[in-house]
């Protein structure tokens, strides 16, 4: 049998409504059925069901119901099943909806974790760091408890992926907030011309307008007047039920719309986003039942529902009158209205609230609310005259009133969390209670509550006014608009605190802290906000202190009788709503590249590997053959016929201008000026401090234009750190960065030249095209450049040329190469051919703080240049001993044991003293062939010394010339 | 602590002491101060005092205490770096780690988790490699374990990545753990103050007065206040400190970012990260996930998130755990990290006599926390340098001997 009452609240429509009765909707909660509307939120619908155990707290697992109705009820957090952590409050109810609440142990009414709060005394604040770790080795123990009882909802691990739309959109004023300085500023903007975007989280617009009526029309009429004029204003776009997430620099604020995001970038930003209402704290002022007045009209008007059927209104402003006229108006019955100030409000409600019979208690707070037998609900309330300088409550008067529930309006805080990213600088305005903007940046600008603007007329006044100073900012000439400073009661008490000797006076609802936790964390010395706060965690939870910020800064002061602005705030960090993976990871773009022969390469049974963005052909998968098998047979082609590569993926950059010599003299460590066209040179770059960083080949190909290869993964660091030494040395010369317009085929082994000869028309005899060769030339028809390089064989060929006639090409040398049995290889059987070579590869070979010293290139520095990045190091680092050498070994040739493995270490009397970089059986010299760093003084050739590989087990390694092989 | 609170319980009076004192007047001088009330200020403080009984010790604090990067990073700890230097260094810290909730009397949430750095490339699997063997010359656990081992571990991972960037394998670290971070920084304040060590916040140091290249004290908004002894723990701020000094060092401010969702029920027990995807994840004893990326790759001297960091790790995580497609990130923010040219830190003596430095903390100080103030205390208390951080001097960038973590720190927690 379950506890919720069925009451039906809903009410007689009212006019604004944002419900359609037409359209019932069936959903289930916690097992039972009901019905609601379309339009409704899943709360809205629940209460109107009359059902008001609507969650459990986080900690103590206590009854929660309406809090807010705003976006921050995160007791109140359901599943669906498949979705977790919904927030009722706000998302709207739709048909067939099967939702339990999260982190409950039997269901929301007969939670048997409500044990916890009635031992909530054994856990005050800070608890869990003085207990569970001593002794040290039960903490594993109690942490499992800990863990079991963290978190809310569970995750579906079955949730799809989804990855929402984003998009860009530019506008001159973006307007955050559609209540009545939001409208006001909005169309104030647009009618002087300016393009407007407006955004709102509520699914209308008219922000309080829609609901804080004070039981008449002036509101509705403002709201439909606004409303007329913004359907009559063209160039204003808005977002309704999208929130703007946070402040980032340049005016960018992305929008977060059920669809996606829109990420806005604005020229100036208007922020009416107005000011969340701020509960009073007494004891039990979480109880289902209590909510902020706010709540209460937002249930009347908004969704028709009934809020209470007999109630008290707390308030200690203006906005508490208004409320129980609304609760009048929606036909609840008020028992009285106890206002906690000294000074009631005189104006105009008093008289009307007092003729509707309703009693006013002066100076009175409510010191408790009384639960109902079950602790689910309220039964009444305990009033008693209040000292509110004092914070005082004088229970020997106190008197009890029955009633069903508690309308709560004790003041706001400012919702200004995007003015604080944007760079706000605050101050604290006495007369009304609250911070408000003293500076804000250029081009931003505050309208309405947030503004300190309270008065319904004034605040759209202030968005008019915030949008003359826009339009100003702008340089649009408009004349300035002037709004009067609060007159006045302030519309936030400055204490609406009420102590009770058994606590449960809640301040923050995510976190269940009370006035108490606040005072021992101060005791124990947290006295600072940003202390308070991560040692009692208020405002950590998922609504991020919007209804408990204020109400901490508040007691804080009280506890250091500081003034409220010497106790400051805390920073207000994104997101303003908590915001979905789905949207913020959106759709993303992860850049792959893919050469114009990789077709081929997929139907020659390539295997591909990733480097960088590139996909590249490893080796090409022979049925029946392991991978080493295969790559061992791609090689012994290459020494002993021909082998084919696609090296599309190098770096190409071309150097050009007067200056070109010069600037890869400074940028490279060789020497460049003086080299002949038609020649190739070898190029190293070094970092500043003298580090390797990439190698590559320079061939000059006209006085004016050189052509450098660079290494795959380095292209886009290489060619970006071209561009910054260019800005610096301001030197003459343009770069094109030609990799993707380039394609790139090598052809290697003794009978690569008879294979290419047949294609074109140049002599490439010994002779006459030696190593360190390059010239253009014309093969099938296009024009190509080739090179003969020496890495993989000592005779072998690239053919650069345009990267669309790759393909052609690379099948005309495949024909080409029939008879001299011709066989494409991939960058693993590279790397082998290379190292049979004994040539050493940038950052495979090396790591981020490898010298040429330490592998042998000493050869590639022109040290007597006048200068080159990275000289100055060497000239230090030169007159130093080295720490290691890069060396080449091989291991016997009867080798049978474990396999070393590239980064084993290289061990000497239990000492590290380097590590294998690059390791491989060669087919060509018939054993382990390797490169390793070792220590300097074990360098000579012949010298032995030993790797440990991954099974423990030394393997000695005898340091040998390179190449491993007698080539060809 | 704990009987404390269960008399508390029986209608007992709160009885807890502060923490720490309310410093407010300093003494006209002190044997030592310490500029920065984060972690590592107030660890080498509590060392001083119990291990050397330097105990007339000054901790001058800014803002409040360990609200710099102590509360700001992620709370990881490891050891599985790239140099022996490296993993000697922190497998000490990780050591003391584990003893310190119950040398400090309060309890860290220090809590063993196991650490995967996830290689997806064959590049970085050799990284692994290199970073396992010295590991385990060293002594410390860490292995090259497949991705059967990974998903054991975490099920939930998409090995594949959402097919963008296959998991190849891993480095396991066994002593990867997660810590409450404020709760270091509170409990070695209380510590240290036990033992007369005074901590003073919202006190700036505004000059640092040096005669004859020997420290003489330093100026701050609460007076001139004596000293022979300066030890700069401001990581994120260091180069506003020895400019004070005239003293060069290679330190650029480049900001980090981070991340936290709405508490869940706990379902990630380990610590997963990757460089190539630039991310890491753990989850936090309150059900949040905690989430990282790599340095922004620009300098700059304030704390404001950028949107493009949420966009991206959010991106990358979902690529991870695409079910979490619609579990909602609650908070961003960012810190500011000292990056050094070689991605170890910066510490000991200085060639002003009585300054001393413990910065450079770039993405790792946290889990350096209780080795930096052990050693720095020694190399105050000694005037020389702790052997551990020898490989650490501000010297070495003269003498062209860098240390060379890049490999395992750039996005290695």
């Amino acid at each position: 049998m379950s506890y919720q009452n069925k009451d039906n609240m809903r009410l007689a429509k009212k006019i604004g409504e944002w419900i359609d009765r037409d359209k019932v909707i069936k959903f289930s909660f916690e097992g039972e059925d009901y019905t609601g509307y379309e339009g409704d939120t899943i709360t809205s619908a629940l209460w109107a069901n009359g059902v008001k155990v609507l969650g459990r707290s986080f900690k103590y697992h206590r009854a929660r119901g309406v809090l807010s109705l705003a976006n921050h009820d995160v007791n109140i957090l359901v599943t669906d099943g498949v979705d977790t952590n919904i927030r009722a409050d706000v998302v709207t109810l739709q048909s067939g909806m099967t939702l339990k609440v999260v982190n409950t142990e039997g269901g929301v009414v007969n939670d048997k974790k409500k044990i916890i709060d009635s031992i909530s005394a054994l856990l005050p604040v800070g608890f869990y760091y003085k207990a569970f770790h001593s002794p040290a080795v039960l903490f594993p123990f109690w942490e499992k408890f800990i863990r079991k009882a963290a978190g809310l909802g569970v995750v579906n691990f079955n949730y799809p992926r989804i990855t929402q739309r984003k998009l860009n959109a530019y506008c001159d004023v973006l307007v955050i907030g559609a209540g009545p300085s939001g409208l006001s500023a909005a169309l104030m903007a647009a009618s002087n011309g300016l393009e407007v975007i407006l955004v709102d989280e509520n699914q209308q617009l008219g922000g309080s307008l829609v609901y804080d009526r004070a039981g008449g029309n002036a509101a509705k009429e403002m709201l439909d007047e606004l409303s007329v004029k913004m359907a009559e204003t063209p160039n204003i776009k808005v977002y309704t039920g999208s929130y703007a997430a946070g402040y980032y620099a340049d005016h960018m604020v992305p929008i977060v719309t059920a669809k996606g995001i829109t990420k806005v970038r604005a020229k100036t930003v208007i922020a009416a986003t107005g000011a969340f209402e701020q509960p009073p704290v007494f004891r039990h002022n979480d109880l289902p039942g209590v909510m902020l007045g706010s709540a209460a009209q937002r249930l009347i008007y908004r969704y028709g529902v009934k809020p209470f059927n007999t109630c008290v209104v707390v308030t200690a402003n203006a906005h508490g009158y208004r409320v129980a006229l609304d609760l009048l108006n929606a036909g609840c019955t008020v028992v009285a209205l106890v206002d906690m100030r000294a000074e009631a409000d005189r104006d105009q409600y008093v008289g009307e609230l007092a003729r509707k019979g309703v009693k006013i208690y002066s100076s009175y707070c409510v010191y408790e609310a009384l639960p109902s037998k079950s602790k689910l609900g309220v039964r009444g309330v305990t009033i008693c005259p209040f000292d509110e300088k004092n914070g005082t409550s004088n229970t020997a008067n106190s008197i009890t009133l029955d009633c069903d529930g508690i309308a709560m309006s004790a003041g706001w805080a400012p919702a200004a969390a995007l003015l604080y990213q944007s760079g706000m600088g605050v101050r604290f305005d006495n007369d009304i209670q609250q911070f408000v903007p003293n500076s804000l940046p250029n081009g931003i600008f505050a309208a309405g509550k947030v503004n300190g603007v309270y008065n319904i007329k004034q605040r759209g006044l202030d968005g008019m006014r915030a949008a003359a100073a826009a339009l100003q900012y702008l340089g649009k000439s408009v004349e300035t608009i002037n709004v009067d400073h609060h007159q006045g009661a302030s519309p936030s008490h400055f204490y609406p605190i009420v102590m009770h000797p058994k606590g449960k006076n809640f301040v923050d609802f995510d976190e269940d802290i009370a006035v108490k936790d606040f005072i021992n964390a101060a005791q124990e010395g947290f006295d600072n906000i940003e202390l308070m706060k991560r040692f009692t965690t208020v405002g950590m939870g998922p609504s991020q202190g919007k209804h408990s910020n204020m109400n901490a800064i508040r007691i804080l002061a009280k506890i250091r009788n500081l003034p409220v602005e010497k106790i400051g705030t805390t920073t207000a960090r994104p997101f303003f709503h908590p915001t979905p993976f789905g949207h913020l990871g959106g759709r993303s773009f992860h850049a792959h590249r893919l050469t114009t022969i990789h077709m081929w390469h997929k139907a020659a049974n390539a295997v591909f590997v990733d480097v960088g963005a590139w996909s590249r052909p490893a080796y090409y998968q022979k049925s029946g053959l392991s991978r080493i098998e295969t790559l061992q047979q791609e090689a012994i082609a290459v020494r002993q016929s021909v082998g084919i590569i696609d090296g599309g993926t190098l770096g190409k950059i071309e150097v050009c201008g007067p200056d070109a010599g010069l600037f890869l003299e400074r940028f490279y460590t060789g020497k460049y000026i003086d080299q002949k066209v038609g020649t190739t040179r070898y190029a190293l770059m070094l970092d500043e401090s003298g580090v390797i960083v990439d190698d590559g080949i320079a061939s000059r190909l006209a006085e004016q234009l050189f052509y450098l290869t660079v290494s795959t993964s380095n292209a886009a660091a290489v060619y970006r750190e071209m561009q910054r030494w260019l800005q610096i040395w301001q030197l003459n010369v343009g770069l094109v960065n030609v990799t993707g317009a380039y394609g790139l085929i090598n052809i290697a082994g003794p009978k690569s030249r008879d294979v290419l000869a047949k294609l074109v028309d140049i002599e490439l005899s010994e002779a006459n095209f030696p190593i360190g060769s390059a010239l253009e030339t014309q093969i099938l028809g296009f024009s190509a450049r080739i090179i003969r390089v020496g890495f993989v064989a000592n005779l072998a060929y690239e053919i650069h040329m345009p990267s669309a006639q790759a393909l052609n090409a690379w099948k005309a040398l495949m024909q080409s190469g029939v008879k001299e049995g011709i066989r494409p290889f991939g960058t693993d059987t590279q790397r082998l051919l290379r190292l049979e070579l004994g040539h050493h590869m940038p950052g495979y070979d090396t790591d981020g703080l490898t010298i040429p010293y330490e592998v042998g290139a000493e050869h590639a520095l022109a040290m007597d240049k006048p200068f080159f990045v990275g000289q100055r190091s060497l000239q230090i680092i030169a007159k130093k001993p080295r720490n290691k050498i890069l060396v080449s070994f091989v291991l016997p040739l009867d080798y049978s044991s474990e396999m070393p493995q590239d980064c084993n270490l290289v061990i000497d009397d239990g000492v590290i003293k380097g590590r294998v970089t690059s390791v491989s059986y060669s087919p060509a010299a018939k054993c382990v062939i390797g490169l390793a760093y070792v220590h300097p003084t074990q360098n000579q050739l012949g010298a032995t010394f030993e790797i440990r590989t991954d099974n423990g087990s030394l393997a000695k390694a005898t340091i040998v010339k390179t190449p491993f092989f007698n080539a060809e | 602590m704990a009987y404390q609170l269960l008399k508390f319980a029986l209608g007992g009076e709160y009885k807890e002491p502060r923490f720490f004192r309310d410093c407010q007047t300093p003494k006209k001088s002190y044997d030592a101060i310490i500029i920065g009330g984060g972690g590592h200020g107030l660890a080498a403080a509590y060392y001083l005092a119990k291990d050397h009984g330097i105990t007339n010790v000054a901790v001058l604090e800014r803002g409040y205490i360990g609200g710099g990067n102590t509360g700001r990073n992620t709370a990881i700890v490891r050891s599985n770096y790239l140099t022996p230097d490296g993993v000697n260094f922190y497998d000490a810290s990780v050591k003391l780690f584990q003893g310190l909730s119950t040398e400090l009397d309060i309890n860290l949430f220090y809590t063993n988790r196991g650490h995967f750095t996830l290689a997806h490339s064959e590049s970085a699997m050799r990284t692994m490699r290199w970073r396992a063997e010295v590991n385990k010359h060293v002594g410390v656990k860490s292995e090259v374990v497949g991705t059967d081992e990974i998903s054991k571990a975490c099920p939930q991972l998409d090995i594949s990545c959402s097919g963008k960037s296959p998991i190849l394998g891993a480095l396991y670290h066994e002593p990867g753990s997660i810590a409450r971070h404020d709760a270091v920084a509170w409990g070695y304040a209380r510590a240290a103050d036990s033992m007369g060590v005074e901590i003073f916040q919202n006190t700036e140091v505004q000059s640092i007065d040096v005669k004859n290249d020997q420290v003489q004290g330093v100026q701050t908004n609460r007076g001139y206040i004596a000293t022979g002894k300066v030890l700069s723990a401001v990581a994120g701020f260091t180069p506003r400190i020895t400019k004070m000094v005239n003293l060069k060092t290679p330190i650029v401010i480049q900001p980090l970012q981070a991340c936290v969702t709405e508490p869940m029920k706990p379902w990630l027990d380990t610590i997963l990260v990757s460089g190539s995807l630039h991310v890491y994840v753990s989850q936090s004893s309150r059900g949040e996930l905690v989430m990282g990326s790599a340095l922004d790759p620009y300098e700059v001297h304030h704390t404001k998130s950028t949107f493009d960091f949420v966009e991206g790790l959010t991106s990358h995580i979902a690529d991870m755990f695409p079910f979490l497609s619609n579990v909602k990130v609650v908070r961003q923010w960012a810190g500011m990290a000292d990056v050094t040219p070689d991605f170890a830190p910066l510490m000991g003596i200085t060639p002003i006599k009585g300054f001393y430095l413990d910065a450079g903390w770039g993405t790792w100080g946290f889990k350096a926390t209780p080795i930096s103030g052990k050693t720095m205390a020694h190399t105050l208390a000694h005037d020389k340098a702790h052997d551990l951080i020898h490989s650490f001097r501000l010297s070495r960038f003269d003498e062209y001997e860098l240390t060379g973590e890049k490999g395992a720190a750039s996005v290695g927690h």
